[in-house]
C-alpha cells in the first residue's frame, strides 16, 4: 500500500443532462428529483458515489486492493480465495495459512485488547477501494466500543444542484408488445410514460480530508487519481434509457499546499462562477454556459486544476 | 469560564436526526449542542480539551423539507471479515437485496452562530490552557484550516464557517419551545453509552444550552 495523502482538497464537479432523468425521486413517481422551492435539479450525494463505485469496479475489476464492497448486483464468482494479508497483527499472513489455530488464538488475543476492531477496519480499507475513499459502517467485535465500527472516508460530497432551475417533462410513450395474455386480447399495445430533464448543468461540490486519509483509511495518491478518473468518466459507462444524454463538462481541483489546508473551503468554492451566457433564455447545451475560475483571488497555498 | 467564541455556519441542509425517528429520520427544528460539538470539534479538537456550547443563535427561519433515497440495510459484518481474512469467500453487499428507501425531512438554508467555550480535560498537558486552545481556534477560523470539513450532522450537508467578528447577531427572532432535545451521549461509561437531553427554548431566536438542567 502506497502513503497516505498528503493534501487537503477541494472539488467541483460540472455535468449535465440531456433528454433524461439524472436522478429519480422515489416521493415523486421517479420524477427528476427537485427542490420544491426553487425549482432546481437535485441529484444526491448517494446517486453519484454509485457511479464512481460502478467505474472504478469496471476499471478494475476486482484487481486485489480494489474490490467494490457496495455492488449493484451479485457478482457470479463470490468464492476466489484470498490469502490473508499483514493487517495489524505481525506475520499473521503466513500464520492464517500455516496454523490456523495459533492465528486464532492472536485473532482472539487482539480481541481481548479491543485491538480486533482496528485489524478488521484496516484489512476492509486495504481490500475494498469504497471503503477506503467514502467509508463504512461495520458491526463491531467489541460490545459498547465507541464508534469503532464506523469508518470515516477522506471523501465527502454534497447534493449536486443545478445551476438553473429545471423544468422536468412527462414523456408518454407506447410499446407493442403486451404483458399478459389477458391483456393481449383486449388492447394492441400498452401506454408507458418517463420523465426527462430537457437540459439541465449541474454542479457538485466536494471534500477530501487527509487527516482521514492517514490517520483511519490509508487513502493514497493513486487511490485519489483514480477518483478523478472515475469522476470524470462516471457517466461514460452509466448509459441507459432513462439517463439520455450525461456528461461531466468539467472537474475543477482545489489543491491544498497542507493537510490542513489554506483557505476556507467556501472560498474557494465563490471562485467558480458558472453564468448563462447574455443571449440565452432557456439554456439547452452547455455552450448556452460560461463558467469562469477567478483565479487571481486564489489564496497563497492553494493550487486549482481543471479537468474536462 | 474564560470569554468563548463565536463561530457562524452555514450550508443548504442539515439533518440533526430525533433519535425517536430515526428510520425515516425527522430533523430537530434547531441543531443539537452535540451536532455543533461535533462540528467544532471536526475544524480542531485535543484530548485535553472539551468543548462547551453555550448559546446557538438561530439566524434563518425553520424550514423543512423532504429527500427519499435508496438505503443498504445492513453493515459490514465482522465475522464475514475475520472469514475472509482465514481465505474464505469475499464479502459483498449487494444492493439489489439489501436495499431499502428511507425519507429524511431535513433542514434547509440554516444559518447558526454558535458561542462555545473550552474546558480542559485530565488528559492537558501543563502547557495547555483555555487561551491557547482559544488562539489556535482563532487561527484556524480565520485561515479555514480543517481536520475535516465539518458539516450539518450528515457528511453530504457540509457546513461552511468563518468566525462572527460583528457583534450582535441579528436572529430570526422567533421563540418557540423547542421541547426535550438531546444534549449530548454521555461517554463517561464506554460501556454503556447514555443519551442526555435538556428542555430547549427559542427566545427571540436563541436558544440557552450552558446553564439549563441536563436530564439522564
Amino acid at each position: 500500500m502506497s502513503e497516505p495523502i498528503q493534501n487537503r482538497y477541494e472539488f467541483v464537479i460540472l455535468f449535465d443532462v440531456e433528454n433524461g432523468n439524472p436522478n429519480g425521486d422515489p416521493d415523486a413517481d421517479n420524477m427528476p428529483r427537485i427542490d420544491p422551492e426553487t425549482g432546481l435539479g437535485l441529484v444526491t450525494d448517494v446517486c453519484l458515489k454509485r457511479k464512481i463505485r460502478n467505474y472504478v469496479e469496471t476499471v478494475k475489476e476486482d484487481e486485489p486492493g480494489f474490490r467494490i464492497y457496495i455492488k449493484k448486483r451479485v457478482p457470479l464468482n463470490r468464492s476466489d480465495n484470498e490469502a490473508f494479508e499483514k493487517v495489524g497483527i505481525e506475520n499473521a499472513a503466513e500464520l492464517a495459512v500455516k496454523d490456523k489455530k495459533k492465528f486464532n488464538q492472536l485473532l482472539k488475543e487482539a480481541n481481548k485488547n479491543n485491538d480486533i476492531d482496528r485489524v478488521i477496519r484496516d484489512y476492509m480499507c486495504s481490500k475494498f477501494y469504497d471503503i477506503r475513499t467514502f467509508g463504512a459502517v461495520m458491526t463491531t467485535m467489541v460490545k459498547g466500543a465507541l464508534n469503532c465500527g464506523q469508518v470515516r472516508g477522506p471523501v465527502q460530497l454534497g447534493f449536486a444542484h443545478s445551476v438553473d432551475p429545471v423544468i422536468p417533462r412527462e414523456v408518454s410513450i407506447t410499446r407493442v408488445a403486451i404483458t399478459t395474455e389477458a391483456d393481449a386480447a383486449n388492447k394492441s399495445n400498452e401506454m408507458g410514460k418517463k420523465y426527462i430533464v430537457p437540459y439541465g448543468l449541474y454542479r457538485c461540490e466536494g471534500y477530501v480530508s487527509a487527516n482521514l486519509a492517514r490517520k483511519t483509511t490509508g487513502f493514497s495518491e493513486a487511490d485519489l487519481q483514480l477518483f478523478w478518473d472515475a469522476v470524470i468518466n462516471m457517466f461514460e459507462h452509466d448509459r441507459s434509457a432513462a439517463r439520455g444524454q450525461m456528461a461531466v463538462r468539467k472537474l475543477i481541483i482545489f489543491k491544498h499546499s497542507s493537510e490542513l489546508g489554506d483557505a476556507p473551503a467556501h472560498k474557494l468554492f465563490d471562485l467558480i462562477e458558472v453564468n448563462k451566457n447574455d443571449n440565452v433564455t432557456v439554456p439547452r447545451s452547455y455552450s448556452d454556459y460560461t463558467v469562469t475560475v477567478n483565479e487571481s483571488d486564489l489564496p497563497t497555498g492553494v493550487s486549482y486544476e481543471q479537468r474536462d | 469560564m474564560s470569554y468563548g467564541l463565536q463561530i457562524e455556519v452555514w450550508g443548504d441542509y442539515a439533518l440533526f436526526t430525533r433519535p425517536e425517528l430515526k428510520t425515516e429520520r425527522l430533523s430537530y427544528d434547531v441543531i443539537t449542542p452535540s451536532a455543533a460539538r461535533g462540528l467544532i470539534e471536526s475544524i480542531y479538537w485535543h484530548p485535553g480539551l472539551h468543548v462547551v456550547i453555550d448559546r446557538i443563535y438561530v439566524l434563518n427561519k425553520i424550514e423543512f423539507t423532504s429527500i427519499r433515497r435508496n438505503e443498504v440495510k445492513s453493515k459490514v459484518k465482522a465475522s464475514d471479515v475475520k472469514r475472509m481474512m482465514m481465505g474464505g469467500s469475499v464479502p459483498v453487499l449487494c444492493t439489489g437485496d439489501d436495499i431499502q428507501q428511507r425519507a429524511s425531512t431535513l433542514l434547509r438554508n440554516v444559518h447558526y452562530v454558535l458561542e462555545a467555550h473550552f474546558e480542559m480535560t485530565y488528559k492537558a498537558t501543563s502547557s495547555d490552557n483555555e487561551g491557547k486552545f482559544k488562539d489556535i481556534f482563532r487561527r484556524r477560523l480565520k485561515s479555514g484550516k480543517v481536520y475535516s470539513q465539518p458539516y450539518f450532522g450528515c457528511r453530504e450537508f457540509p457546513a461552511h464557517f468563518r468566525a462572527w467578528n460583528s457583534g450582535s447577531v441579528p436572529t430570526c427572532g422567533e421563540s418557540k419551545d423547542l421541547g426535550l432535545m438531546l444534549y449530548d451521549m454521555d461517554y463517561s461509561n464506554p460501556k454503556s453509552i447514555q443519551p442526555m437531553f435538556f428542555h430547549a427554548r427559542m427566545k427571540d431566536g436563541v436558544v440557552q444550552v450552558n446553564g439549563e438542567r441536563v436530564l439522564k
